[in-house]
């Protein structure tokens, strides 16, 4: 019986949704609008989460020792760094390693090149520091002013500490910034088009409220007057899902084109390719949801008799 | 079956029942008559729970309809078979759907409705018209098809709302015979008509209503108005 009973509401929601084409239409392109907006913001999101972290990779703490440092005390500096809660890497670039990738960017640099030959090697050796989070960065750069400072029992090994500080400032309010900035657009945005599309699938419901209400009269139950009606939402948001993400790529794309004066052209159109699968669940699952949420709501306003 | 208990319905302006006591056996055949305006489709819907009395009781085999939870409603309503004044076909359902949900809903099979639907459609003389929506048939089609459908189920109770009023002298003949024969294998049956003729013919227990007063109850009456 409750498959025969599946089976007829299902049957009765896609003949509904059939026949009522013209507001089944209506809404799944509001549907639809919704959806994209959630993918877009959704996409828009990953990339910037992203590229900060790429940014904030790029920036890192450049210690350069002094040339009379000695290896044994190059690594046990790079030893402890590494045992810092903040440190994420360090990476050691020896004495030799330093002329070396100096001369093959300036190998075109005869007169410079032949200079080196005569004074030796002038590099000292040097780590590359990778903090967790930019906002670390001072300490790190504490840790190692103590650590260099011999009154506070150190040996000073240490030329220069170089880290542009400025642009981790920059880089650390820019990450607040766009999260906040991006998070309030994006439950404004979200909460719009969740209201048009409660209005529109409210609407369709309404259309036929005479309808339920003779559903009602000749002594249907609550699941034959409703769920056919979530049937509908469901395909609704179903359809709407696959809409979305065939206008998502096409937007993808156009956004690489034009800005692909301004950052070498930001690759959208990968992401959504690589996290295809991710995006489609999440799509469909807030199309069917909200098909679901809509219609029940909407039944339970106007399916009274 | 039916026992309507000091009913009374009265809107801000007007009062459309005052005070009906009356009931109704098992297996009788009930026209209801009075002007427009006078209560009767008030009455039905009362029966129906369409709509809350004022005050008074409405009982369908000693349940309170209006006293009855959200699951146990629907129940009743499907040993109820109506037919409106205003027909209140589904309009994106053919005539077989429209009779199939019927069926669909009391949890029939798809064998069983697969033959009873155009057997009724045929009974109702619209063999025909099996496929067509309700925009696409006439008046007179539609309040037919109506009438099939309050019958598929073989209700225990049948009420029509003036069903006769868009139909022609022979159809309206044909439908008062449909409606006997369902009284004779013990359908009550309860017809509000503005048709003399009908009543008269019918010689059988006739309520009287004028504005919102049962007036009249005669067992074996005629039209008198």
């Amino acid at each position: 019986m409750l498959w025969i009973n599946t089976k007829r509401i299902l049957k009765l929601g896609f003949i509904n949704f059939w026949r009522n084409s013209i507001v089944s239409i209506a809404s799944v392109l509001t549907m639809a609008v919704t959806l994209f907006v959630i993918g877009s913001l959704y996409i828009g999101a990953a990339f910037l989460n992203s590229s900060l972290e790429e940014v904030k990779n790029k920036v890192d703490i450049s210690v350069s020792f002094k040339v009379d440092a000695s290896d044994d005390e190059i690594i046990s500096l790079k030893k402890d760094l590494s045992l810092q809660p903040e440190v994420k890497a360090v990476d050691y670039i020896g004495r030799d390693q330093e002329l070396a990738d100096f001369k093959e960017s300036h190998k075109d640099n005869a007169i410079l090149l032949q200079s080196l030959e005569e004074t030796g090697n002038p590099f000292g050796a040097r780590l590359n520091i990778k903090a967790v989070d930019p906002a670390q960065y001072d300490a790190v750069a504490r840790f190692l002013v103590n650590r260099n400072d011999p009154s506070l029992g150190g040996k000073s090994i240490i030329d220069q500490i170089s880290y542009k500080k400025d642009v981790v400032d920059k880089l650390i309010g820019l990450i607040a910034t766009s999260k906040k900035v991006g998070m309030a657009i994006s439950i404004i945005l979200i909460l719009l088009s969740i209201l048009v599309t409660f209005n529109t699938i409210s609407l369709a419901i309404y259309i036929s409220r005479e309808e339920i209400s003779v559903m009602r009269l000749v002594g249907a139950g609550e699941s034959y007057v409703r769920y056919p009606f979530l049937v509908e939402g469901i395909i609704s948001g179903v359809l709407a899902s696959f809409l979305s993400l065939a206008l998502l790529y096409p937007a993808t794309l156009w956004v690489r084109d034009a800005t692909a004066g301004v950052f070498g052209g930001i690759n959208l159109a990968s992401y959504y390719i690589n996290n295809f699968a991710q995006i489609f669940l999440l799509l469909s699952g807030c199309g069917i949801i909200l098909g679901i949420i809509a219609s029940f709501w909407a039944t339970r306003k106007y399916a009274k008799v | 079956m039916i026992y309507f208990d000091k009913v009374s319905k009265k809107y801000p302006n007007s009062v459309a029942l005052q005070d009906i006591t009356f009931s109704i056996e098992s297996g009788e055949f009930v026209s209801i008559v009075g002007h427009s305006g006078a209560g009767k489709t008030t009455l039905l819907k009362m029966i129906l729970a369409e709509d809350n009395p004022t005050s008074g009781k409405v009982f369908f085999d000693s349940q309170d309809v209006h006293a009855l939870s959200k699951r146990a409603l629907p129940k009743i309503r499907r040993r109820i078979g109506s037919v409106f004044q205003d027909v209140r076909l589904l309009p994106n359902k053919n005539a077989y759907e429209n009779i199939a949900f019927l069926m669909e809903v009391a949890g029939r099979t798809d064998q069983e409705i697969a033959s009873d639907v155009p057997h009724v459609l045929d009974l109702v003389g619209l063999g025909d018209k099996i496929w067509s929506f309700p925009h696409e048939l006439s008046g007179g089609e539609r309040q037919r098809i109506a009438i099939a459908r309050a019958i598929i189920n073989q209700p225990d109770l049948l009420i029509a709302d003036e069903p006769t009023g868009n139909l022609d002298p022979i159809n309206t003949a044909e439908i008062i015979e449909i409606f006997k024969k369902i009284n004779s294998i013990g359908t009550t049956v309860i017809l509000t008509t503005h048709n003399k003729k009908i009543v008269d013919n019918l010689g059988k227990r006739v309520l009287t209503l004028d504005h919102g007063v049962l007036s009249r109850d005669d067992k074996s009456g005629k039209y008198a108005i």
